[in-house]
């Protein structure tokens, strides 16, 4: 494990622009966990390009990723869905660009979900953190599938003081939300997001936790639409122990 | 019934309002997913994984060389006394087995299920030249009578419940006695059974499917739980296996792995009721079998697919796990889709069959979960595949123009930091101040998004201009 190594965070599009609390609490974790935290210039991945089938865009966006990210140690995500984009998808996006391929080999082998940083990249076990609350965690589809993180959210909220997790009963289904899916399909969209609620809601958890935003705002604005009172939030505060802080659309 | 892929957002509304079909649909997880899973667990996960590999293999090997195992198939069939016969594209499967069915003057036909069937049309088309073709897999039939395409590749009536079945059978089966009781399971299967029996013992010809091909022993294996199966190839004088001419594989041993990951991903089962070989005519001194043996072997787009970025597809074995284990299939159901092969499958394979202008709504109403490419037993990666269909979609115009616009006006400010940092910015205050009570109710530019869905409001500030103000 290097001593301390110099992690770009790549915050994401959504963070930025609705949850800047999120890269806070995503900073002052990799700082606990001995890590040098730098944010450099960004603005998006370009996944919403990438699965419009707009592969130009995409390649511009990917190689601007590239040439900002790859002068750290480690690109850090509080999104696997972002990750992904950069670790399974950026080598797919730039398959034909001899130049770049390789850059975007080696950026992909050195990005990470943010939790899944901490805990295997960085041994992270236990947070000192308190959040009187019973939680459902909520996968996304991203994370279960693309970069492998299931237990190490887990894991983590384990050690939250007075935090009970409640399962749910479908983890790897997912909730509808799709990025641009959800705009060009949003009945199914809808169904989807009320399957997921009904899940969470038969938990009793009062509060939602998940590693992406995307799926949350989907989940959350659904929810605000239909009067439910579940509170939503980013794993990364409560970890961060901003628990207590007003979740998201509070 | 009719079919249009173009329609797929307004079929699948109406299929969302439809609670019948969504009691129907709830069964996927209980029937479907959970079996296969338990059979993933008995096999051991671990072992299957490394079957998924093998299955993957075999399925390549015969892509990469299709047309020398496809030849060595065809001569191994003549050498048996069977026929093969070629159709490049739908039209001429249906006319090849129109000329089969008239030069053995068969005029009642019995079928067993039969995708590439339905892909090609085939009922109405005899229907409309005097043939009557009847169903014979108890799913097929139920559809047939209710003049519907199957909604499921595996169980093409499974967007029903048993007391649509028994209502289908009273108003089909007009010398059925009204007081009989249809409510179980096994009576509605006794009741097309006796109707069945008479058409499998009077009928001139049957048309089954395929589920591979092998080339060596130049035969058809088919897998088949009813048994109707082996009826319709062996009872009528004449049997003609219908199928795409991608599901020829090397021999046997090949087609013996692929049934391990068949049976276990459709329904769950460590195999099939029957499986069966069909290696041509009657021979000398045998006592049954059909007098005359056709295969038909359809491409209708699949060579096309070859060297592509969608050759993957081509991999399918037709078991629809990735139907099964779909959130967009469970929420609509099959015949939203508006053609024969649904799910993500479809969605893969339709764009290159049917051209990408007619199927491009399937690839895009996919949210890329992967829980299909995660359950594929031939590790298609069919959301890939899907992405490249919306590249394709993309390139070729087929893409609204509002959403080109929105892309490019989006990446021109993403490949801009700091012009991006400034209209993020805005936005994030414009939406803070927009919103009432923690959420934003509606945006024009958005009107999908808050058609179902308000959206969380923001906290007022970016980060990246937060986190500039930090220290």
């Amino acid at each position: 494990m290097d001593a301390r190594p110099r992690v770009g965070v790549f915050v994401t599009c959504l963070v930025d622009l609705v949850r800047p609390q999120v890269g806070f609490a995503a900073a002052t974790l990799l700082e606990k966990a001995g890590c040098e935290v730098h944010v450099p210039a960004q603005t998006c991945c370009g996944q919403p390009a990438w699965n419009s089938g707009a592969d130009r865009h995409a390649a511009d966006l990917a190689r601007a990723v590239i040439a900002a990210f790859e002068p750290f140690d480690y690109v850090v995500a509080p999104s696997g869905s972002c990750a992904g984009m950069i670790t399974v998808h950026y080598p797919e996006v730039l398959a034909n660009d001899a130049e770049w391929l390789p850059r975007a080999r080696a950026l992909a082998a050195k990005t990470h979900e943010l939790i899944a940083f901490l805990v295997n990249m960085r041994g992270m076990k236990q947070v000192k953190a308190r959040c009187a609350a019973r939680v459902c965690y909520h996968d996304s589809c991203s994370s279960l599938r693309e970069m492998r993180v299931r237990a190490e959210p887990r894991m983590l909220l384990a050690s939250v003081e007075r935090l009970q997790v409640s399962e749910l009963k479908e983890p790897e289904v997912c909730c509808g939300f799709g990025g641009l899916f959800s705009v060009k399909y949003p009945e199914i969209s809808e169904r989807m997001a009320d399957d997921k609620i009904a899940d969470a809601q038969a938990t009793d958890a009062e509060l939602m936790l998940g590693g992406d935003l995307g799926c949350l705002l989907h989940l959350k604005g659904r929810m605000q639409r239909k009067g439910i009172n579940m509170r939503v939030r980013h794993v990364a505060e409560v970890l961060a122990g901003q628990g207590s802080e007003p979740a998201l659309g509070e | 019934m009719t079919l249009d892929p173009g329609a797929f957002r307004e079929a699948g509304q109406a299929a969302l309002g439809d609670e019948n079909l969504r009691r129907a649909l709830s069964r996927l997880k209980t029937h479907f997913a959970l079996g296969r899973a338990q059979a993933v667990e008995r096999y051991g996960a671990q072992e299957w994984e490394t079957l998924r590999e093998q299955g993957r293999a075999i399925r390549d090997y015969a892509l990469s060389n299709l047309d020398a195992l496809l030849e060595q198939f065809e001569r191994a069939v003549r050498a048996q006394g069977g026929q093969v016969h070629w159709a490049r594209n739908a039209g001429e499967a249906r006319e090849i087995v129109l000329g089969i069915l008239r030069l053995h003057g068969a005029r009642t036909v019995i079928k067993g299920k039969s995708m590439v069937s339905e892909e090609i049309g085939l009922n109405p088309f005899l229907e409309a030249n005097g043939i009557v073709a009847v169903e014979t897999d108890l799913g097929e039939y139920i559809v047939q009578l209710r003049q519907e395409p199957p909604s499921h590749i595996i169980a093409p009536a499974f967007h029903l419940n048993k007391e649509d079945v028994a209502k289908t059978f009273r108003a089909a089966h007009g010398e059925l006695d009204p007081d009989r009781s249809l409510l179980e399971r096994s009576e509605l299967v006794a009741e097309a059974r006796r109707v069945l029996r008479a058409r499998f013992e009077s009928a001139d010809a049957g048309i089954t499917g395929a589920n591979f091909l092998t080339a060596e022993e130049g035969a058809a294996v088919l897998v088949t739980n009813e048994g109707n199966g082996d009826l319709t190839r062996l009872l009528p004088k004449t049997h003609i296996v219908l199928t795409g001419l991608e599901k020829v594989v090397a021999n046997l041993e090949h087609a013996a792995v692929l049934l391990r990951l068949l049976t276990r991903s459709a329904t769950g089962q460590d195999i099939s009721s029957y499986v069966t070989l069909m290696r041509g005519p009657r021979g000398a001194g045998e006592s049954d079998g059909p007098e005359n043996f056709h295969v038909v072997l359809v491409d209708n787009g699949r060579t096309g697919m070859l060297g592509t970025e969608a050759q993957e597809v081509l991999r399918c074995i037709r078991c629809a796990a990735c139907l099964n284990h779909c959130p967009i299939y469970a929420a609509v159901g099959g015949h939203a889709y508006g053609t024969a092969y649904t799910g993500p499958l479809g969605a893969a394979l339709n764009p290159g069959m049917l051209g990408v202008a007619l199927a491009h709504h399937q690839p895009n109403a996919s949210t890329f979960c992967g829980r299909c490419a995660e359950v594929c037993p031939v590790k298609i990666p069919l959301p890939k595949i899907m992405r490249h269909w919306r590249a394709r979609e993309y390139a070729s115009g087929l893409v609204l123009k509002t959403t080109i616009r929105g892309l490019a006006l989006w990446s021109f400010l993403a490949k801009r930091p700091a012009l991006y940092r400034i209209a993020s910015a805005i936005a994030a205050g414009g939406l803070k101040r927009m919103s009432r009570n923690g959420r934003v109710r509606a945006l024009p530019m958005m009107r999908n998004w808050f058609l179902v869905r308000d959206f969380p409001a923001p906290q007022g500030r970016t980060f990246q201009s937060l986190w500039a103000n930090r220290k």
